[in-house]
């Protein structure tokens, strides 16, 4: 597993992917990565839970927007939980929580979502 | 607190993430100041901002980033010695148009800085760009 990813969990059916360290290209593409294998395994359910990664760039918040793209084909959700100041700030600016709901801990983005 | 005047210069050569490295100085800096925490995050992220653009678009193997404390605010100009870009022919980004189409998902760090900070101008030719961008410091910081 990447250094980007800190876990990956199911619950209730919900893909549970935590990061870890700084969210550019490399942990963008590994989440990405996840997504293809969960997605191509029926999976459309997917919480980004993002405690350890406090500091973000639009380059890897960019891959989120193919993710969202993708999940939008096949009628899924993706939604993100535990996220700093600035980075919920970030997807504000760049339109991604028009699409995806924000839950303050994994256990209400999963609730939520299954 | 002392609130004098200070300087602070980097000198960042393009190699993965050091950009972190600048991040890390306007932490020091915003706690100097007694910025508020909100502000600190959109500092940094503008700067992040900044330097991804600088190394992408430049050409060039270095950058400089000079943080300038006054009384009343924060100062951050990112330079490059690089091939320059008209700013007139950015595209302001919207996901709608980034969405279900061709359209790279790229290309939001301008609107991010402008967005972050206070104030922010651009000046570049060919010789290079110095992007200069400010946060002002309230009366109770």
């Amino acid at each position: 597993m990447s250094d980007s990813i800190k876990n990956i969990d199911e619950k209730n059916g919900v893909i549970v992917i935590s990061t870890s360290g700084y969210f550019n290209n490399v942990a963008g593409e590994a989440v990405l990565e996840i997504f293809n294998e969960k997605i191509d395994s029926g999976s459309k359910n997917f919480l980004v839970d993002m405690a350890d990664s406090k500091v973000v760039n639009s380059i890897g918040v960019s891959i989120l927007i193919e993710i969202i793209e993708k999940l939008q084909a096949v009628d899924g959700k993706l939604a993100f939980c535990n996220l700093a100041g600035i980075v919920e700030k970030t997807f504000n600016i760049m339109g991604l929580t028009k699409y995806c709901e924000v839950y303050d801990s994994i256990d209400s983005g999963v609730e939520k979502l299954s | 607190m002392n609130k004098t005047k200070a300087e602070v210069e980097l000198k960042l050569p393009v190699i993965p993430d050091i950009e972190l490295t600048a991040t890390k100085t306007a932490e020091v800096i915003s706690k100097h100041m007694n910025l508020s925490e909100e502000k600190t995050g959109e500092i940094s992220m503008a700067i992040i901002e900044s330097c991804i653009n600088a190394f992408e678009h430049s050409k060039t193997k270095e950058i400089y980033i000079h943080f300038i404390v006054s009384k009343d605010k924060l100062t951050i100009k990112v330079k490059d010695k690089g091939i320059g870009f008209d700013k007139s022919k950015v595209e302001i980004p919207n996901i709608e148009n980034k969405l279900n189409t061709d359209e790279r998902k790229r290309g939001w760090g301008l609107q991010l800085i402008t967005e972050l900070m206070d104030t922010v101008e651009y000046d570049s030719d060919e010789t290079g760009t110095t992007v200069t961008m400010t946060k002002k410091r309230e009366d109770n910081e």
